[in-house]
């Protein structure tokens, strides 16, 4: 069993890795396009996941962790908390093509955004709050209940509390659930496809701040769509080369959560 | 009595407000998705000329016909139920295998480990997954079954599979963690063998929870988009039929969630079309409402604890 989970798993990546190798060098990640993406590199896609991907973090991450921290510290236990559960959980069900079609009814048609980094951000923001909210909630119930009691018994208020005792206690904790939103989100296509993502956008070679919030842009995962399935003639290696980077960003995304909750166990106060 | 500023006194009560505002965020996006994709659909479902059940239980699906375009999803249907019935058969037996492996046999280190393998395995973006079923895969499936294509029902259940082991393997073993010890000290008392074990007191007594984790798996593989867009051949076919073995795994075929990626940037916005489409995902978030609910209500039990 254990062997067959494994195993599998590194016949992929090695196999990915092995035929990705003509293409891949820095320079892959930092060229242009060329020769309607048949050659080149993918800056403008790098680029543009990395502006979703920071926008929609700076977007989930509050409204996630305020909504843990109602869960965790405010709710009571009663049917409507158990309404709010549901729909934490419900919504990181509903599946991601109808998030998208969420993301073009709100945000492009009705908000009247248009299809730009800023709705397509959204709508990734909408998609990714449950992972911040779970991971949030997690975090903060591993918080014993003694320390917030001797809070509470000097005369600090419930915010004070949750300020001075709560977050300190487990702010390794809400970190690890956004740095999880952060992979979640870098991988996502189906919600940004239709929201602000397009085939192709010229971006001058290098430049950091290509895109504007209104501005349509690239995006990796969907590049990787892209070239595998709408372009002809594209050389093996290319789309090769995106799906190892994409997945590699992912991946090192994850380990670094991985390694973050490590440290915490073997580094916990009480 | 301590003395604290009318400013903080009020910055705090603001704060408080917002918690609670964000508190209820979770219920208001998910009523706003529903609202949302219903309001784009609304034109053609009050339009008079679209009939719900014939949407439902008809399979052509010519929606750029000029003259005359018809909308049945039944194929689409079937596609999607094709893919996520054998994405199962594959996924269940391998999931339930692991989270039984995990939670009851293997060393703390071992166990370690494989959780990091999972989580990784669950972090692979869908994408990268319909890319490795439309090549990997493909050519695996045209060599072992010298099938003319590889993007097949198959192919997408595979990939499926292997996207929902992860999640049908963490709710699994969370179900098996939560029976108590004293079952395992009373069986082991009884004298009872592994497999005894296993069948007779285990997955009896977490039986609600791993059912949960398939109902979970299931609702993953039904809204999965991305990698059933490239792995499984995009014909509308519907691949069950009278003779054996009645589900053929080798047909291509296309599920809901895939019709609704492939088909609406190439739509003119607010035709019937276009709505249709919409339509398409307000069936889909309604499926995956119910499947998420049911296996909520079966962890927690109906009157909620």
């Amino acid at each position: 069993m254990t062997l067959a989970m494994v195993v599998p798993l590194l016949l992929i990546v090695g196999f990915l890795l092995y035929k990705a190798w003509p293409a891949l060098s820095i320079d892959f990640v930092f060229e242009l396009p060329k020769n309607g993406m048949r050659e080149g590199g993918i800056w403008p896609a790098f680029l543009g996941t990395l502006y979703l991907v920071l926008i929609s973090l700076v977007i989930a991450a509050p409204i996630g962790v305020m909504a843990a921290i109602y869960l965790n510290e405010y709710a009571k236990e009663n049917w409507f908390t158990r309404i709010i559960n549901l729909a934490v959980i419900n919504l990181a069900g509903v599946p991601s093509i109808v998030h998208a079609l969420f993301g073009l009814g709100a945000f492009v048609l009705f908000a009247g955004l248009g299809r730009s980094v800023l709705a397509a951000s959204l709508t990734l923001a909408v998609m990714t709050l449950p992972v911040i909210i779970a991971s949030t909630k997690e975090a903060l119930s591993a918080v014993p209940m003694s320390f917030r009691q001797a809070s509470w018994n000097m005369g600090v208020s419930r915010w004070q509390t949750i300020r001075g005792i709560v977050m300190p206690n487990s702010v390794s904790g809400i970190l690890t659930g956004i740095i999880l939103q952060v992979s979640r989100a870098a991988g996502e296509t189906a919600p940004i496809m239709f929201t602000g993502v397009v085939f192709y956008k010229a971006v001058d070679k290098g430049d950091l701040l290509a895109y504007g919030l209104l501005d349509q842009c690239m995006a990796l995962a969907m590049h990787l769509y892209t070239i595998s399935t709408q372009v002809p003639g594209v050389p093996d290696a290319v789309p090769f080369a995106t799906a190892v980077i994409l997945l590699g960003v992912v991946l090192l995304v994850n380990a670094l959560s991985i390694v973050l909750r490590i440290y915490i166990r073997t580094h916990r106060k009480w | 009595m301590l003395h604290r500023s009318k400013y903080k006194v009020l910055s705090e009560g603001i704060i408080e407000c917002l918690i609670r505002v964000c508190g209820i965020s979770a219920v208001v996006f998910v009523f706003a998705i529903f609202l949302f994709v219903f309001w784009q659909g609304k034109g053609l479902i009050f339009s008079g000329e679209f009939e719900f059940w014939k949407f439902l239980t008809t399979k052509e699906w010519y929606p750029a016909s000029e003259s005359n375009p018809r909308y049945g999803v039944s194929a689409l249907i079937a596609g999607t139920v094709s893919v996520t019935v054998l994405a199962m058969v594959i996924a269940v037996p391998f999931g339930l295998g692991v989270a039984l492996f995990i939670s009851e046999f293997c060393s703390p280190k071992l166990k370690e480990t494989l959780k990091i393998v999972i989580e990784l395995l669950a972090a692979i973006p869908s994408v990268v997954w319909g890319f490795i079923g439309l090549t990997i895969m493909n050519q695996l499936i045209m060599k072992l079954f010298g099938a003319p294509i590889g993007l097949t029902v198959l192919n997408g259940a595979i990939i499926l599979a292997l996207m929902s082991v992860p999640i049908i393997v963490s709710i699994g073993e969370d179900a098996l963690q939560a029976v108590p010890d004293s079952y395992r000290e009373a069986g082991i008392g009884l004298g009872v063998t592994r497999w005894q074990m296993v069948y007779k007191v285990l997955l009896p007594a977490a039986k609600n929870g791993l059912l949960a984790a398939v109902l979970l798996g299931v609702g993953r593989a039904i809204g999965e988009t991305m990698a059933v867009l490239m792995a499984t051949g995009h014909a509308v076919h519907i691949p069950f039929n009278a003779e054996f073995p009645y589900l053929h795994g080798l047909d291509s075929v296309r599920t809901l969630t895939a019709t609704i990626a492939a088909e609406l940037g190439e739509t003119a916005r607010d035709s019937s079309h276009y709505q249709v489409l919409f339509i398409i995902g307000i069936l889909l978030f309604t499926i995956t409402f119910v499947v998420n609910l049911t296996a909520d209500l079966i962890v927690k039990g109906v009157k909620g604890k």
